[in-house]
């Protein structure tokens, strides 16, 4: 059975009277020991997303659809059982260590707690899994009895780690895990990640800006756009051949050392993400996109298979493109606005 | 991510003109802002009513209204038709007594508020922008001054100085300043530590130049609501401290009512209009100044400008 | 848009008669030691040139001196040793002389929230520079053209909007224009994209190379972002420890690295999919306060951990001191680390 399975996973807020939509029909599923990157940028929906999987949301979002856990709805689970899967089978790993972590306890009690709450074991044990859990994450267990303001920012992050494996979890979402590290602490935090996924059958869903850091770090890739998924499919296709147009454009904007087409040409893509509630009918990006078509103003647009594996919400990727209108695309149009400024 | 909104609301408005934008343009947004705020209004409101009561009290209460010995009315006698609020021990109009008594209450209010703030706000300033040897100076006498039990120093500083209106200033002032001199200097390093500060260094900027074009902007909403606020303690510290019998005994104040009606009995031949009329007064125009200065405040915080 | 950016051949500050824009010679700047640490040497030895319409990237990681370095051009930060020279002449560090230099070299932040003053709308920020030097001729006007050169057009657009009504990449430009109006000839930038999004993050790179293809501007760009030198910089300069660990070409440094430093950082670059595992620096951060004896990078340096127990190179590593890295890179990179055979150019890269 697939660990988790999401379907139609959409999150509203009230605001003001109106109900603007942050997560659109959201659906993905993942299994144990597969990692699962989810890329947007600011205002996407991707932290939003992420944290309605287990309900972590401020007070007047609004969750519908289904987030199936082990087979159980967590959309609709009791409060005593989503907190049981918050404390034992799904953990959190946060950006930003230093304001996870309590300043005056120290990261050993902080790792121990959960574990004292949860599990009915001896004061020694806890001590040895403690030890066992900073290992793991390559944190000397003589620091157990460190405060969090005396490690540095890749200690603090990796403590978060230790302290989000404490209970055995089945699934750890991660929010840009290392995003205020730097190139190197964030190499070797990845690296631990990925070892940890490796040795055990834990699912990780991983959420950052950083496409490029997800391509080559995930297992599978969804890249979200104003609150939808936008394109779904294996890391490495997603990054390197994307079908999206917003992939596509997300893709050539981080560049690759070595690849003459980028020296000296920065690619971007001109013009701001819709505002929250201000999406119509059609495609969210078609106001960016430099192959909209009429069709993508009115169609309704839904994830269709883009490959083996491969979703993409676009019309382009429709095998007869041309069935949805007579002004279908054209193929001899099709001219991604590399460098074209606003 | 999770907050819903994303201020763009402005990007729809017309452009304006080439030129720099309109000089009054900040001070009609505010008028709009605070105008959109009901507790604000309301705080006006009470406030402009004991101002203009006080201001023009001098057109319809002639001295012998408050002169002890022409006095006509009837002894401590509750409110009736000629003295809605009744009368004090001497027959005068309590009514007639708590508006001339707000000209000195308000007066002393004001001008103790303003010292403390011009003390406070410069010592903040200063010790917040030059860090180093002269703010940690500064920081000493500060602490050294919180640690003083106000109440008796003032009342020891009006021992000294004399009774009278000004020593209660001075008293007032000299325990007060303290708080805005703390809050100032918090708010000028928090300032001082923004990158735009920086910016403004490497623009070109020298120290008086960032002091009164980034600093001070920031940091004068905070002591403007900070000093209304403060006026609204400092009245309640006049009122205390002519209670105690340390003001000027010929004046009439909030507090020397409430002191002269607490000498006379009037908690016992149960003259509620004598006690409770300036004891309401002071209430209401504390509530008036704290209404406002929380609207000033939530109103010039840009942030909001847009919302709402 | 495919038209050829690289920087002319003039350009080199090694070739022609003109000096650098902007040069510094054995700078140090050394921070008062706090709470029982030594002093730290942020910036302990640099040797740096900007040339005339050159755009130089200064990488390197958190605490290695780069901010610091960028600071310490503009004025900001005064040298403990060493000078700073704009176009050959040495800066003074008086207050008239540093408010002369604010008009020929100016800053860009990296987070352009925080750089703009909340209070102040787009025209105030980009006028204040003009109206600190009490230069407000025809002051609208030349607010106009600097946030049509930053890319925000039609300006009036823009004018009376506050910053938390624009986009960070918008705001970015707003800093930018800011630093224009004053006409400057060099612009020092520290982490300029680093906390926008990918898709804004290629707009305000595009205008530095625009900027210098038509306002003739020279620019140090500071990054962490190897792949930021590879978008726009003609020349790299590596940063470990307050040191230049390797200078030259883009096209050199990053393809062909020299220093196992520059190696290690190319390797954990995301994006490449490679399957080649990269090569991970262990041990402690860099500590400013704690400059390691010999090569400043021994103790992390994969490299050197590969030597033989024996081998006479190990212990010019554990204890030779390396002199700075002077020069420009260019035509041939040069690095500063014993386990290079020669610093005397090659034809071919070492690495």
């Amino acid at each position: 059975m697939t660990m988790l399975e999401v379907r139609d996973l959409t999150v509203t807020y009230r605001y003001g009277g109106a109900s603007l939509a942050a997560v659109r029909s959201v659906g993905f599923t993942l299994d144990g020991g597969e990692i699962l990157g989810v890329a947007g940028e600011s205002g996407s929906g991707k932290s939003t997303m992420a944290l309605s999987l287990v309900r972590l949301l401020p007070p007047g979002a609004g969750i519908t659809g289904q987030v199936l856990f082990h087979g159980e709805d967590l959309t609709t689970a009791t409060w005593g059982k989503l907190r049981a899967v918050r404390w034992a089978q799904a953990s959190l790993v946060f950006q930003g260590a230093m304001n996870a972590l309590n300043p005056v306890r120290s990261v050993g009690e902080q790792i121990a707690e959960p574990i004292r709450l949860h599990e009915r074991v001896d004061h020694r044990a806890i001590g040895r899994r403690v030890a066992d859990l900073l290992d793991s994450v390559g944190v000397s267990s003589r620091r157990a009895s460190a405060y969090p303001h005396e490690l540095s920012g890749g200690q603090r992050q990796r403590v978060m780690i230790a302290m989000a494996l404490a209970c055995r979890p089945d699934l750890i979402i991660a929010d840009e895990p290392t995003t205020a590290l730097d190139v190197m602490v964030q190499a070797q935090i990845l690296q631990l990640l990925t070892d940890l996924v490796a040795q055990s059958d834990i699912a990780v869903i991983m959420i950052s800006h950083d496409l490029a850091m997800l391509a080559d770090t995930c297992d599978r890739l969804a890249v979200m756009y104003a609150g939808r998924l936008v394109e779904s499919g294996p890391a490495g296709q997603v990054f390197a051949e994307p079908r999206h147009p917003y992939t596509q454009a997300l893709s050539r904007a981080f560049p690759r050392v070595g690849d003459p087409t980028s020296r000296r040409a920065p690619a971007s893509l001109p013009g701001e993400p819709p505002a929250l509630g201000a999406v119509g009918d059609g495609c969210a990006f078609a106001p960016r996109c430099s192959l909209v078509m009429p069709d993508c103003l009115t169609r309704d647009i839904e994830p269709w298979p883009s490959g083996p594996g491969r979703e993409a919400a676009c019309l382009l990727v429709l095998p007869d493109p041309a069935v949805v209108g007579e002004d279908g695309p054209r193929v001899g149009e099709r001219h991604p606005r590399v460098g074209a400024s606003d | 991510m999770t907050a819903p909104t994303r201020g763009r609301t402005r990007a729809e408005e017309p452009a304006g003109e080439a030129a720099a934008p309109p000089r009054y343009a900040a001070l009609r947004r505010f008028a709009r802002g605070y105008l959109r705020r009901p507790s604000g209004i309301v705080g006006l409101v009470m406030l402009l009513a004991f101002a203009v009561a006080a201001l023009v009290a001098p057109s319809f209460i002639h001295p012998h209204d408050l002169d002890v010995t022409r006095a006509s009315g009837a002894l401590m006698a509750p409110p009736t038709g000629a003295y809605p609020l009744g009368t004090d021990e001497n027959g005068r109009s309590v009514l007639f007594l708590v508006i001339w008594g707000a000209r000195a209450s308000l007066f002393i209010g004001v001008v103790a508020t303003l010292m403390t703030v011009f003390i406070g706000g410069t010592i903040g300033l200063v010790a917040g922008h030059y860090q180093g040897r002269v703010g940690a100076l500064l920081m000493h006498v500060t602490d050294w001054f919180i640690v003083l039990p106000s109440l008796p120093l003032a009342i020891a500083l009006s021992v000294v100085l004399g009774q009278g209106a000004s020593s209660i200033i001075i008293a007032i002032a000299i325990t007060s300043w303290t708080g805005t001199a703390r809050l100032v200097r918090a708010q000028t390093l928090a300032v001082g530590a923004r990158p735009f500060i920086e910016r403004g260094r490497a623009l070109g900027a020298s120290d008086p130049q960032i002091m009164v074009r980034h600093v001070l902007p920031s940091v004068l909403p905070l002591i403007l609501v900070s000093s209304i606020l403060t006026i609204g303690s400092a009245i309640l510290a006049e009122a205390t401290l002519t209670f105690l019998g340390l003001g000027d005994p010929t004046t009439v104040s909030w507090g020397s009512m409430l002191n002269s009606a607490f000498a006379q009995g009037a908690v016992t031949v149960g003259a509620w209009w004598y006690l409770l009329t300036p004891g309401i007064a002071i209430l209401l125009v504390v509530m008036g100044f704290t209404l406002t200065g929380r609207a000033i405040e939530h109103v010039l915080d840009p942030r909001m400008v847009d919302r709402a | 848009m495919t038209i050829d950016r690289a920087a002319p051949a003039g350009a080199s500050p090694t070739g022609g008669a003109a000096p650098p824009a902007l040069e510094v010679r054995d700078l140090h700047v050394t921070f008062p030691s706090r709470r029982g640490r030594g002093p730290a040497r942020a910036v302990d030895g640099v040797n740096l040139t900007v040339g005339a319409r050159e755009i130089v990237a200064l990488i390197g990681e958190s605490g290695c001196g780069k901010s610091t370095l960028a600071r310490a051009l503009v004025g900001l930060v005064k040298p403990t040793s060493g000078e700073v020279l704009y176009r050959g002449t040495t800066l003074g560090y008086s207050n008239a002389a540093l408010k002369a230099y604010r008009r020929h070299t100016q800053l860009v932040l990296q987070d352009p929230g925080g750089a703009l003053n909340p209070r102040q709308n787009v025209f105030d920020a980009v006028a204040e520079g003009l109206r600190l030097h009490k230069d407000t001729d025809r002051l609208g006007a030349r607010v106009h053209r600097a946030l049509s050169q930053a890319g925000l057009r039609p300006p009036e657009q823009f004018l009376e909007r506050y910053p938390h009504n624009l986009s960070g990449g918008q705001q970015q430009r707003v800093v930018i224009a800011g630093a224009l109006a004053l006409e400057p000839s060099v612009i020092v930038a520290d982490e300029p994209v680093s906390s926008l999004d990918a898709s804004a993050r290629g707009e305000i790179l595009r205008l530095f190379l625009d900027l210098r293809d038509t306002l003739d501007l020279s620019a140090l760009v500071v990054s962490h972002d190897l792949g930021l030198a590879w978008n726009i910089a003609d020349r790299v300069a590596v940063m470990y420890l307050g040191r230049i660990v390797e200078v030259g070409t883009v096209e050199e440094v990053l393809l062909e690295p020299k220093h196992p430093y520059t190696r290690s950082l190319l390797s954990v670059l995301p994006g490449t999919l490679s399957h080649r595992r990269p090569i991970l620096l262990t041990g402690e951060p860099p500590d400013p306060t704690a400059i390691p004896a010999g090569c400043r990078f021994h103790p992390r340096c994969p490299a050197a951990a590969e030597l033989a127990p024996h081998d006479p190179r190990r212990e010019l590593c554990h204890s030779r001191a390396l002199p700075p890295l002077t020069g420009t890179g260019r035509p041939t990179s040069v690095a500063s680390c014993h386990l290079i055979p020669s610093p005397v150019p090659s034809p071919s890269g070492v690495g």
